[in-house]
């Protein structure tokens, strides 16, 4: 009863979010803002990861596909499909709403516990819609860059280490990761990222959005924006992924 | 004007105002006053919209609040400025840009107008030259100060402010009163201020309404209140030594 209340709730939530907004000069401007604020504060963070995860997988697959019958350029072409499948999208997701989420969920918190919104909602403005859907707009704007940026980061990575640790011919990596390339499954992942992108904003900002009482309890609304992001996240990654390529 | 009829307002099984009727009259100081958890917080968030009430009707001249939809009210609220308990200034933007908030949505106005018109607002509550401060670099009373200034932007009908006074030391209280007071009157507002300051109720309380355990106990103007024998208000009113004293 709770979970569908929950919904019930979070669906409300939505169509406020999405009603006509009272200027569209204003929003556009926010959207602007959030693209700086949540996306592009990120980008060190996916590069540092992307770099990092890239060069790790290469070693990975090196170690287990190690074997003379199968050419070395198998390597990097198995990692660039980790890497465009699930990583740079999935897992990428999953750390942006760690960082992400709890930004927006303790930020809208706090406005909400310190009468912000409800200063918001008495001078006429819809504050749903106000304060998140610049933040759905931008995010779901921002991440697929972002996620286009970890491949490549992460292929990066996977080249230095598999030249300077001598893992194959730089020529054999770039083999593998052109080999039997198909467009689709890139496609396929930055669907899903929009799909993250949307999840993990709306979500949080549902959680920030409906806090009671003090600190503690934005407290808790963050960790909750966060945990909930993630398993929704993981179940909209095992649905696209069942439709698009099941 | 605004008009209160039977207010009825629980929170489970917690009743928090039992048909409470009232009336505030316009280009005064009406007041709310009360103990802590009597209602006044809930009587006053119910006439600003953020709480619906379970049965009554709220009048805002001849307009029926309680009988309009969301939308509908969020237009109407255009015409009401409110001060809340710690100013609620939103901390990512500057002082300029608080006030002006109001203004980009609701008016078609340029730049210079616009700034003017915060300038004014800011002017009003002499707050002069703070513009580009943001509310991290505020004391309590110029948060105050500035939020009345937010509240005015718009010059509203209606003014209401929840306990304008609370953590402030007594003379920035008596600023901030003579500065909702002057407000009142010069554009003749209806003003409605929810305080358990004593110093308020005798500087600035035109019409004050005390509320009781959620229900309306006594009504009456600061003169009324000496000379008052309800139990509960004297209880309440006269409750420290030095008001025994003044009364």
């Amino acid at each position: 009863m709770g979970i569908l209340n929950s919904l019930g709730r979070y669906l409300v939530f939505l169509r406020h979010i999405f009603s006509k907004p009272e200027k569209h000069s204003i929003y556009f401007r926010q959207i602007f803002r959030e693209i700086d604020k949540l996306g592009v504060s990120s980008l060190g963070i996916v590069a540092i990861i992307s770099f990092f995860i890239g060069m790790v997988v290469i070693i990975h697959m090196t170690a287990n596909l190690g074997n003379p019958l199968i050419p070395t350029y198998y390597n990097s072409y198995t990692a660039r499909d980790v890497l465009v499948l699930e990583f740079s999208s999935t897992v990428l997701c999953l750390i942006l709403a760690g960082k992400v989420g709890s930004n927006i969920s303790s930020e809208i918190g706090t406005m909400r516990v310190t009468e912000q919104i409800d200063a918001l909602e008495t001078m006429g403005i819809n504050s749903a819609a106000y304060l998140v859907q610049p933040k759905i707009i931008g995010m779901m704007l921002t991440t697929p860059i972002l996620v286009i940026l970890s491949i490549f980061i992460g292929l990066i990575g996977g080249w230095v280490v598999s030249v300077a640790g001598h893992l194959m011919t730089s020529a054999d990596y770039i083999h593998g990761i052109r080999y039997e390339y198909d467009s689709f499954k890139v496609v396929y992942t930055l669907i899903k990222s929009v799909v993250f992108a949307f999840l993990i904003t709306s979500i949080s900002a549902y959680f920030g959005y409906y806090t009671k009482g003090g600190a503690l309890e934005v407290g808790r609304s963050s960790t909750l924006a966060v945990v909930y992001s993630m398993i929704m996240i993981l179940v909209a990654n095992y649905v696209i992924t069942q439709i698009m390529l099941g | 004007m605004i008009k209160v009829q039977n207010i009825h307002k629980a929170f489970d099984a917690n009743e928090a105002l039992i048909d409470v009727s009232a009336e505030f009259y316009e280009a005064k100081t009406n007041l709310i006053i009360g103990r802590s958890g009597s209602g006044k917080t809930v009587l006053l968030k119910c006439l600003i919209g953020i709480f619906e009430p379970d049965s009554g009707e709220i009048w805002y001249g001849n307009d029926l609040f309680t009988a309009l939809d969301s939308d509908q009210q969020r237009n109407f609220k255009q015409q009401m400025g409110v001060v809340f308990q710690g100013g609620a200034l939103f901390d990512s933007l500057s002082v300029e840009q608080n006030i002006r908030l109001p203004l980009d949505f609701f008016t078609s106005w340029n730049r210079e107008q616009k700034l003017d018109r915060v300038n004014f607002c800011l002017q009003m509550v002499h707050m002069t030259d703070s513009n580009r401060l943001f509310p991290a670099e505020l004391s309590g009373g110029m948060k105050k100060r500035v939020a009345i200034a937010r509240a005015i932007a718009l010059n509203p009908k209606y003014l209401f402010c929840d306990e304008p006074n609370s953590g402030l030391d007594p003379q920035t209280s008596i600023v901030i009163d003579k500065l909702i007071r002057e407000i009142t009157v010069e554009f003749k507002i209806t003003t409605v201020i929810n305080t358990h300051d004593m110093n308020s109720v005798m500087e600035i309380g035109d019409n004050i309404l005390f509320l009781e355990a959620g229900r309306k106990c006594w009504e009456g103007s600061r003169e009324e209140i000496l000379t008052s024998d309800n139990k509960e208000l004297n209880d309440f009113v006269f409750a420290s030594e030095l008001m025994k004293k003044i009364k």
